[in-house]
This record gives C-alpha cells, sequence and structure tokens, in this order.
C-alpha cells in the first residue's frame, strides 16, 4: 500500500488541518449542522406541525371562544377582540410546548437509548458546544415555527403595529428559556419517569394560567405572584405588546428576565453533561 | 511540525481513578512510545474503559498524572483530541444516518472541510470495506460492519493516537480477522494504537507491549513474548480428565514429582518446557485422561499465573 490510510505518519508531518485551536467557525456551529444532517430525514412532519398548530389554535380559541367572549363583551383587553387578545399568547404557547417536548426525550434518548451523544464527546467539542450547539438548533426551529405564526396573525387580521417583525424573535427567545433549563435536567435523569410530571405540573398550568387566556390580573394574588415569575408570561407580555403596538419599556426587563433564564439553563446544561457525557 | 508531535504519545504514573469511594483505576505507570501497538489486557472491569476514557480526555482523573502529546487533558483536552482517533467500547453511531452521513458529520466535529470529508470517506470505506453500503442507513448494518463504520469514523481526522476499546468484542470469528487485518494495516503504516480486549489471541496478534490489568492495578507489563517467557513454561498439557476424576488428588501427584500444575474446574494445565516428556510424565503416575493436548502457552496462562483466575472467569 502507498497512501497510508486514514491518519499520518508518526510523528506528523505535513499536517493537512489546521493545529486545533484555530476554529475560525465557532463550534457549536457544527453541532447545528449535526442535526441539520437528521433533520433532512424528518422535515415533512415537522412542517405539517409548524403549518397546522397556528392556524388550528386560532380558529378554536380566537374565533370560536373568542365569538362568545366578545359578544359578552365582558372586559376589555388589549387589542379589542379576544381574537387580536389571545393570538400572540397562543404564539408563545405553542413555542414553550415545542421547546419542552424537543428537550425532555429526545435529549435523554440522545445519551440512554440512541448514544448518539457519546459520538460527540471524543472529539474536539467541548461541553459547552455541546449545550449550545443543541440550543441554536432549537432556536433555528423555532424560529421557522414563529415566523409563520406570525403570518398567520397577519391573516388573522390581529397585526396592529410593525414591530411585529420582532415578535418571531421575542417567541424564540422564549422558547429558549425553556429548552436551555429543560434539556440540561433532562440530560441529569437516569429514566423519563419524572417527564410527565414536568408537564403536568410546569407545562400546564403555564398554559393554563400564564396570562394566554385571560391577563394574569384576573388570578388570585398568590397565583399571580407565581405567574408573573414564569417564563411563559414573559414572552406573551413580550409578543403580544409586539404585535398590537403597545410595547414600551418595561418589555426591556422581560427580555432580561428571559436571557437570564436562557444563560442559566446553559450553565446549568454545562455542569450536566460534562457529568453525564464526561463521567 | 507542532512539538507536541514529538513528545511521548501518551505518560501517565500513579494515575487513579475512583467512583465515589470504588477504585476503578488504581495508581497506575506506564508509557507508550510513538508507533507502536500498546494493549490493555484484562478481564470485566479491570478498569480498561476507565483508562482509556482518561486518555481520551472525555474521564478527568482523580489523582496522577496523565500527559497526551505532553498536554495535560484537564487543561488542553480539546486540543488533545482533535488529534486522537476513538473507538469507544459502544459504538454510538447515529443509526437513523447512513454510512456516509455518519462520516460527514463527525468530520465536522474536527472542522475538516467538505470537500476533504468526501476524499477521505472514500479511502475509509475502501480500507474497512463498506464502500457498498456507503448509502445505507447505519441500523440493520451488522455488528461487524458498525464496528468497523466506528473504526472509519476514528480514522477521519487522521489521528496521531487511535484508541481502540475492545475493537472485536461480540464480532464473529470472520468479522474479527477482518477488523485485525485492518489494525494490523494500520500498524504497519506507522500508527500509534492503543487498544484494550480481554483476548489474549488479539492481544499477541496485534500488541507490540501490553499490560496486564486486574481490579484497577497494572499485574505486570512486556511483550507478549516477554511476559509468556516470564511467567511460564515454553508449552503447556491440558488434561481432560473423566468427571468422576478428583483433580486435586491428581495434581498432588504430579506436583510431587516437581511439575508444575494449575487446576482449573474442568481441567489440568502442566506447564513445561517439553509437553511430550510431561504428558508421557503423566502417564507414568497413572493419570488416564480422557483427552490430552499440547500447545505452547498464551497470554492466557500469563493472566492465569498473574492473578491465579482465567480471563473467563475473572469477567
Ligand atoms: N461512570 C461510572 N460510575 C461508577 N462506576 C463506574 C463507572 N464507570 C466504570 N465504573 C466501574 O469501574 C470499574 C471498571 O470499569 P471499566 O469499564 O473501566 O472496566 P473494563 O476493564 O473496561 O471492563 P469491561 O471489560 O467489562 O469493559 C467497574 O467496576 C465499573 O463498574
Ligand atoms: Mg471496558
Amino acid at each position: 500500500m502507498t497512501t497510508p490510510i486514514g491518519h499520518r505518519r508518526y510523528p506528523s508531518v505535513g499536517s493537512v488541518q489546521p493545529p486545533a485551536g484555530t476554529w475560525t467557525t465557532p463550534r457549536f456551529v457544527r453541532v447545528v449542522e449535526y442535526h441539520l444532517v437528521g433533520y433532512r430525514r424528518m422535515w415533512r412532519g415537522s412542517i405539517v406541525r409548524i403549518v397546522i398548530s397556528p392556524i388550528l389554535y386560532l380558529l378554536s380559541m380566537g374565533i370560536g371562544v373568542g365569538s362568545l367572549v366578545d359578544q359578552r363583551g365582558a372586559v376589555d383587553l388589549a387589542g379589542g377582540s379576544y381574537l387580536a387578545f389571545v393570538a400572540p399568547g397562543l404564539m408563545a404557547a405553542a413555542a414553550m410546548q415545542s421547546a419542552s417536548a424537543a428537550s425532555l426525550y429526545p435529549v435523554l434518548a440522545s445519551v440512554k437509548w440512541l448514544r448518539t451523544a457519546y459520538g460527540q464527546v471524543g472529539t474536539p467539542l467541548r461541553p459547552v458546544d455541546l449545550v449550545v450547539g443543541l440550543q441554536a438548533w432549537f432556536a433555528i426551529l423555532a424560529l421557522a415555527a414563529a415566523i409563520f405564526f406570525t403570518l398567520v396573525l397577519a391573516v388573522f387580521g390581529v397585526v396592529a403595529s410593525p414591530l411585529v417583525v420582532l415578535a418571531p424573535l421575542a417567541t424564540v427567545l422564549g422558547g429558549l428559556s425553556f429548552s436551555a433549563p429543560l434539556a440540561a435536567w433532562a440530560m441529569s435523569q437516569q429514566d423519563d419517569h419524572k417527564f410527565s410530571v414536568v408537564f403536568r405540573l410546569i407545562v400546564l398550568p403555564m398554559f393554563l394560567l400564564s396570562g394566554v387566556f385571560f391577563p394574569v390580573e384576573q388570578l388570585p394574588a398568590p397565583l399571580e405572584a407565581v405567574a408573573v415569575v414564569a417564563p411563559l408570561w414573559h414572552t406573551i407580555e413580550l409578543t403580544r405588546g409586539l404585535t398590537l403596538g403597545t410595547a414600551g419599556m418595561s418589555d426591556f426587563f422581560h427580555v432580561a428576565v428571559l436571557v437570564a433564564y436562557v444563560i442559566a439553563g446553559c450553565l446549568y446544561g454545562k455542569r450536566t453533561y460534562t457529568r453525564r457525557l464526561y463521567p | 511540525m507542532d512539538d507536541a508531535g514529538l513528545s511521548v504519545p501518551v505518560a501517565a504514573r500513579g494515575l487513579t481513578k475512583t467512583f465515589g469511594s470504588f477504585r476503578a483505576v488504581d495508581d497506575v505507570d506506564f508509557q507508550v512510545q510513538p508507533g507502536e501497538a500498546f494493549g490493555f489486557l484484562g478481564p470485566n472491569g479491570a478498569g480498561k474503559s476507565s483508562t482509556m476514557r482518561m486518555i481520551g480526555c472525555v474521564s478527568p482523573r482523580t489523582a496522577g498524572d496523565l500527559t497526551v502529546f505532553g498536554l495535560d487533558p484537564t487543561r488542553d483536552g480539546s486540543t488533545i483530541r482533535a488529534r486522537l482517533g476513538v473507538v469507544p467500547q459502544e459504538d454510538a453511531l447515529d443509526v437513523e444516518l447512513n454510512v456516509r452521513e455518519n462520516l460527514y458529520v463527525y468530520g465536522r466535529f474536527f472542522d475538516l472541510k467538505r470537500s476533504e470529508i468526501r476524499r477521505r470517506t472514500e479511502e475509509l470505506l475502501e480500507f474497512t470495506q463498506l464502500t457498498e453500503r456507503a448509502d445505507d442507513r447505519v441500523e440493520p448494518l451488522s455488528g461487524g460492519m458498525k464496528r468497523r463504520l466506528t473504526i472509519a469514523r476514528a480514522l477521519i481526522n487522521q489521528p496521531d493516537l487511535v484508541l481502540l476499546d475492545e475493537p472485536t468484542t461480540g464480532l464473529d470469528p470472520q468479522a474479527r480477522h477482518l477488523v485485525w487485518d485492518r489494525l494490523y494495516r494500520l500498524k504497519q503504516q506507522g500508527a500509534t494504537l492503543i487498544l484494550t480486549t480481554h483476548y489474549m489471541d488479539e492481544a499477541e496478534q496485534l500488541c507490540d507491549r501490553l499490560v496486564v490489568m486486574d481490579n484497577g492495578r497494572i499485574v505486570d507489563d512486556g511483550s507478549p513474548r516477554a511476559l509468556i517467557d516470564r511467567h511460564c513454561t515454553k508449552e503447556v498439557v491440558e488434561l481432560r480428565l473423566a468427571a468422576t476424576t478428583d483433580l486435586e488428588r491428581s495434581a498432588g501427584h504430579l506436583r510431587r514429582d516437581g511439575l508444575e500444575v494449575e487446576v482449573l474446574p474442568d481441567r489440568i494445565l502442566i506447564y513445561a518446557d517439553d509437553g511430550e516428556a510431561a504428558l508421557s510424565f503423566a502417564d507414568g503416575v497413572g493419570l488416564r485422561p480422557e483427552s490430552a493436548l499440547i500447545r505452547r502457552s498464551t497470554l492466557e496462562d500469563v493472566f492465569l499465573a498473574l492473578t491465579g483466575r482465567t480471563l473467563v472467569e475473572a469477567g
């Protein structure tokens, strides 16, 4: 055999790759690429979900429930109609649900059942690259979904401000505020026993009580206090303000809270990933 | 090119790994030289994988010194991993992707250019005889093919050092020989290999030098030949006796006459430089074995001599 295959003579001569440490692209981008390659096999199902879910949500909650609420004229809601009030909240809630679903079972699967995560550790990638890479990939998926959702909002006639172009970004940030801590936590789990608890005790109550369907001020005071700590409420306030044109200075506060959730989630993830994958 | 490339690939002193209070790797010393095939031979739970993971910079050491290419895994893990090829004990391929895609995404983790990966992929598929399956999903591939793909994947970055954790465990003999042949070629091309195994034939075939591990400790090291010479006679006579025979008593007869004898659950081993002579001796003391076999000593016998157990029993 003349050409050495798959390795170079030792000690290395004429290395063709730049020595490690001179990466020009941030390393987490490679993790995004990896997910993109896998996604090519399942994008159809995902696209169907992205397209169908906003339409269903808006038809049932906005137009169905909305026509009843508006007839009664019970409360004075932002946006005037119930559809306009509920639609941006539904967009935020949909992002929360996708983010939660994507970061529990798939993350545990990558380390327990499929073991694909172990195929990433013996490479120059570091724990932080795996953490950030996965979240960046989620951000891309969430952005696609949120852009489509915003278009549907426009079609349903609830958009009242040009600031709406920022709504998808706010929604993505809201999604990450779930996926970053949940993925970190999932990585620390030995089995999926507690996953349904997360859905029942965190995701579902937030969906029902964080201001998607009615303003949190309607809640009893202690519950309201809980609701305003929850990331979903901050996301809803943001998307609603941007869509209906009521955004103000307080929105910077909402952004800061969500960013804090994402950063805390990633730091927690760095710990759980390191413990699990580099024992 | 780089200075680190000229230093010792791996050097460990007092290397220790504990999980809680359990010492999985207990104060081991070893050095791997450039271009050699270095082996860890030991039964299940000996601490082979734990050692390999520390070398591979995916598990921090608890105590002791470890350098890989002269660098410290704790500080320079990512830099070291860029120059390693790792075949973990479990494949960890992406079974949803096809063969080619597995190599592609892995190459990208090393920041290789797409065109470079494509070129190397063809070479590596050829080398591991997977060209025909290049566009098939990984899931339905046989165990041997998956193992070969894991090896191909480990070579995509043209590593200076290849770590192989039980490269052929679970493969049928034909598949094992194919893997051995490929590893042998790598070695001939000058690659430095570190492998673990609990097959003594694998260690004998592939390793220039090896350490025998048991319960987290290194019990001896040397070339396969040197280890055999140090701990064993040239030949071994294996006697299988009728199930009713009292093996200990029979062994007693032989020992009294100065033979070195080991009793296993199902047979007696006699260590002797001249197997024929030992066999006729056994005949002389009235032993009537159901079958007798004279063979050369192997690393299996070394392990038995060092630990009092066979590799199979120990696992
Ligand atoms: N992450 C871990 N946590 C706790 N104990 C561990 C961990 N990894 C390994 N061990 C323990 O350390 C010991 C050595 O394990 P190791 O995997 O290194 O052995 P091995 O020689 O590779 O064995 P085998 O031939 O079965 O692969 C075992 O008793 C194992 O249970
Ligand atoms: Mg092992």
